[in-house]
């Protein structure tokens, strides 16, 4: 799979001149185009573009929020629907999905989108559900210029990170060397799927909807996350991904496990503090216990479509988002260094490269089983006492299961 | 007056609270006591840019079915509220028999998410409440003892904590009490500790919200007590001031008593406002350590992708228990005294 997305991208990279010819979006028929999307600086660069294709005939609106998740299924369920587009990712789709608001794309590709490649499909059963546009997960960021002052290799395992924090406390260059998103909620949810992730374990049992995460697996994943907080500042159950930069940017600490999506802030030479930026640098996340997976998710960012608008909005929206999606979207350097773009004509920066990497050695997507997010929630709700020495590893997975089993059996999922 | 006008008059009334407040609990009550039906799983193939994988779905159709011929969902009774996330009957069984001490008992039932949330909220109310009281009494009292040119702008600057909303006010302290914020700075220097973080420690995170709570609420029991200070018979005074009365004896014999009737609706605002303590555990990312059962309810509904409607309308119907519980006493003294002025 990775290979198809390689050889996507540097087709991709060829046909990409030819593709930056068309500069003006000019859509067939009238219409009105409701675009509903997360925000954050990738996809506004998306979103913005599809506003171009304002005119007398279609109407464009967008609305950017970081609550999207939460209003979508109540704004696609309306008829017509309040969104016609829906940016999503491959957690967010799941909602949507469960809830059969969003439309087939097959015969809207086979009209619009020859600029698509096969690897930005979402099929499911065989239906085009989703198109897929940038693929996003955690990577290590570490300063180049420390490890190579304390002869420190780039660690690869999680293992080796915490040595490598060791020896720098040690050598005096900084106390808490780590950052690591442990806010509880959404954030710590996602880290521990991210470290159970790298014991290549699976989160259910075969065919049901019953959690199997308390295992020793489950128990040596919060063991490292245990580990990683003997490295990280005072106030590390307040640490999240959005307020990552502040520490990083002070030289308070040397590793982190970040987002790619935010990577290009990071290694903005451009920014507040060029000389750190220069220094940063990406790999793909650390594996642990030995078995070579990189402790991570992966993610894409894509757009699905409202089932219940008229056929003129869908064919607009759906040239918009098209338009938007050109080759021209990546042929501006400042947008193509935002993300790991899967669209035509992307070639690989160094904010993907860690994308890649992860990748190529084999870390697995996020579920998009509907239980997932009840999952992650209860993950979220229950890991802080653990993390914090108040609790056993034991104690804290098996509240993590009865809170998971009891909102499970609430949402019909267990029986 | 007769009983038709009588009727009358409070007609509107009634209908409003019919309205806005019965049926809202009377639907909550009901919501509670269903929840979502049996999925109906189909298996698919997942193809997207990491490859194919087979993944379990739900069969919106056939559900969309089930949900038109029983909109209100399945039948649970009571269940709800026995879950784990609730009264937890059976989990508390189940540690009580693997414990052997009271104090390991309560430890793990107090870990129970429903009794941790409960726990803390009455800590909260029971602490702030008596500390905005005195605190508000204190204000007032010194307030009303300033030259007059000095009051208007002393009582601009104490009601500031509660004109400020209380998400901005409690994030505005949020960022002083970080480890390299001005208090939290100030603190680890005093003490010497260097991992001192009043974010992470659940001891400290409780003293900071019981610290903001009364923060945000003295002023409100400052402005009701000054109102009061204005009212009181001043040849009562004078006459206590002849009989040679200190000024300590003045305001323990003559103001608080005075005084009794706002202590108690002071009281009855403050129990029920801090019972539903939520935005500082928000604004100050408290989640960690202190969750209150308004907390709860908003997870419940925001935690993730579909909104668990049943768990939060029981945790909801027990919230609205607890504040009848808690006002109880105070609604029967007020009562009394009503009975006895009559």
């Amino acid at each position: 799979m990775t290979k198809t997305l390689l050889a996507t991208t540097s087709l991709a990279a060829l046909f990409g001149l030819a593709g930056a010819a068309s500069a003006q979006c000019t859509i067939e028929g009238e219409g009105s185009v409701r675009i509903l999307a997360n925000d954050f600086q990738a996809l506004h660069a998306v979103v913005s573009r599809a506003t171009e294709c304002a005119s007398d005939s279609v109407e464009v609106t967008t609305n950017e929020t970081t609550e999207h998740k939460d209003i979508q299924v109540a704004a696609l369920s309306t008829d017509p629907a309040a969104y016609t587009v829906a940016v999503v990712a491959n957690g967010s789709l799941v909602p949507l999905l469960n809830e059969g608001l969003t439309r087939p794309l097959d015969d809207l590709v086979a009209q619009y989108g020859q600029n698509l490649q096969e690897s930005q499909l979402i099929r499911i059963n065989g239906e085009i559900m989703a198109i897929a546009f940038m693929a996003n997960s955690q990577m290590l960021h570490y300063r180049a210029d420390l490890l190579e002052e304390n002869g420190i290799a780039v660690p690869t395992t999680y293992e080796e990170l915490l040595e490598a924090s060791a020896a720098l406390r040690e050598a005096g260059v900084m106390e808490t060397p780590l950052y690591a998103s442990f806010l509880p909620g959404w954030d710590l949810g996602e880290e521990f799927i991210n470290m159970y992730m790298g014991s290549g374990q699976p989160f259910f049992e075969d065919g049901s909807a019953q959690v199997a995460i308390n295992n020793e697996a489950g128990i040596a994943a919060l063991e490292m996350m245990k580990a990683m907080t003997e490295y990280m500042g005072p106030d590390m159950m307040t640490y999240n991904s959005n307020e990552a930069q502040p520490y990083w940017e002070n030289e308070e600490v040397a590793f982190m496990t970040g987002w790619g999506s935010r990577t290009a802030a990071f290694i903005d030479e451009n920014g507040a503090v060029p000389e750190i930026a220069a220094a940063t640098e990406v790999v793909a996340m650390p594996s642990w216990g030995g078995n070579g997976i990189p402790a991570t998710t992966l993610w894409w960012d894509g757009f699905a479509m409202a089932k219940n608008i008229s056929e003129e909005d869908a064919a607009a929206s759906f040239q918009a988002m098209m338009y938007a999606l050109s080759p021209e979207l990546v042929a501006d350097p400042e947008v193509a260094g935002l993300a790991a773009w899967l669209v035509n004509g992307y070639e690989p920066q160094p904010a993907a490269e860690g994308v890649i990497a992860n990748m190529q050695a084999g870390a697995a997507p996020y579920p998009m089983t509907p239980y997932m997010g009840l999952l992650h929630t209860a993950l979220g709700d229950n890991l802080a006492e653990f993390l914090q020495g108040q609790e056993s590893a034991e104690e804290a997975l098996e509240d993590v299961e009865a809170a998971y089993t009891t909102a499970a059996t609430e949402a019909g999922f267990i029986q | 007056m007769p009983h038709r006008t009588f009727s009358l008059f409070i007609l509107p009334s009634l209908l409003a609270m019919l309205l806005f407040v019965a049926l809202p609990i009377g639907s909550v009550i009901y919501q509670s006591l269903f929840i979502e039906h049996e999925q109906i799983m189909v298996e698919v193939e997942n193809c997207g840019p990491f490859g194919c994988t087979t993944e379990r779905r739900v069969d919106a159709e056939a559900m969309a079915q089930l949900r038109a011929e029983e909109p209100a969902g399945r039948w649970n009774g009571l269940g709800t509220y026995f879950n784990a996330g609730h009264l937890a009957f059976e989990r508390i069984g189940q540690i009580w028999d693997r414990t052997e001490t009271w104090g390991q008992f309560l430890d793990q039932a107090m870990n129970l998410p429903f009794y941790k949330a409960l726990g803390f909220t009455l800590a909260y109310t029971f602490i702030v409440t008596p500390f905005v009281i005195i605190l508000g009494f204190c204000i007032a009292l010194g307030v009303n003892a300033l030259p007059n040119l000095a009051k208007g702008p002393v009582i601009f600057f104490s009601l500031l904590p509660m004109i400020v909303t209380p998400l901005i006010g409690s994030l505005v302290l949020f960022w002083m009490i970080d480890s390299r914020g001005i208090i939290g700075a100030t603190l680890q220097t005093i003490f010497g500790d260097p991992t001192l973080s009043l974010k992470a420690s659940p001891t400290l995170t409780w003293v900071t919200l019981f610290v903001y709570g009364v923060w945000h609420s003295a002023p409100f029991a400052f402005v009701v007590f000054y109102a009061g200070l204005q009212g009181v018979p001043k040849d009562t005074m004078e006459s206590a001031m002849v009989d040679g009365a200190s000024r300590r004896e003045q305001v323990r014999f003559v103001v608080i008593p005075y005084l009794m009737p706002l202590v108690v609706f002071i009281a009855l605002m403050q129990l029920m406002d801090n019972f539903r303590v939520f935005e500082p555990i928000v604004g100050f990312s408290a989640e960690a350590n202190a969750t209150s059962l308004s907390y709860l309810i908003y997870s419940d509904l925001r935690g993730q992708d579909t909104p668990l409607f049943a768990s939060a309308a029981a945790t909801s119907v027990l919230t609205t228990l607890g504040v009848i519980v808690l006002l109880t006493p105070v609604l029967i003294r007020t009562w009394r005294d009503f009975n006895r002025k009559a």
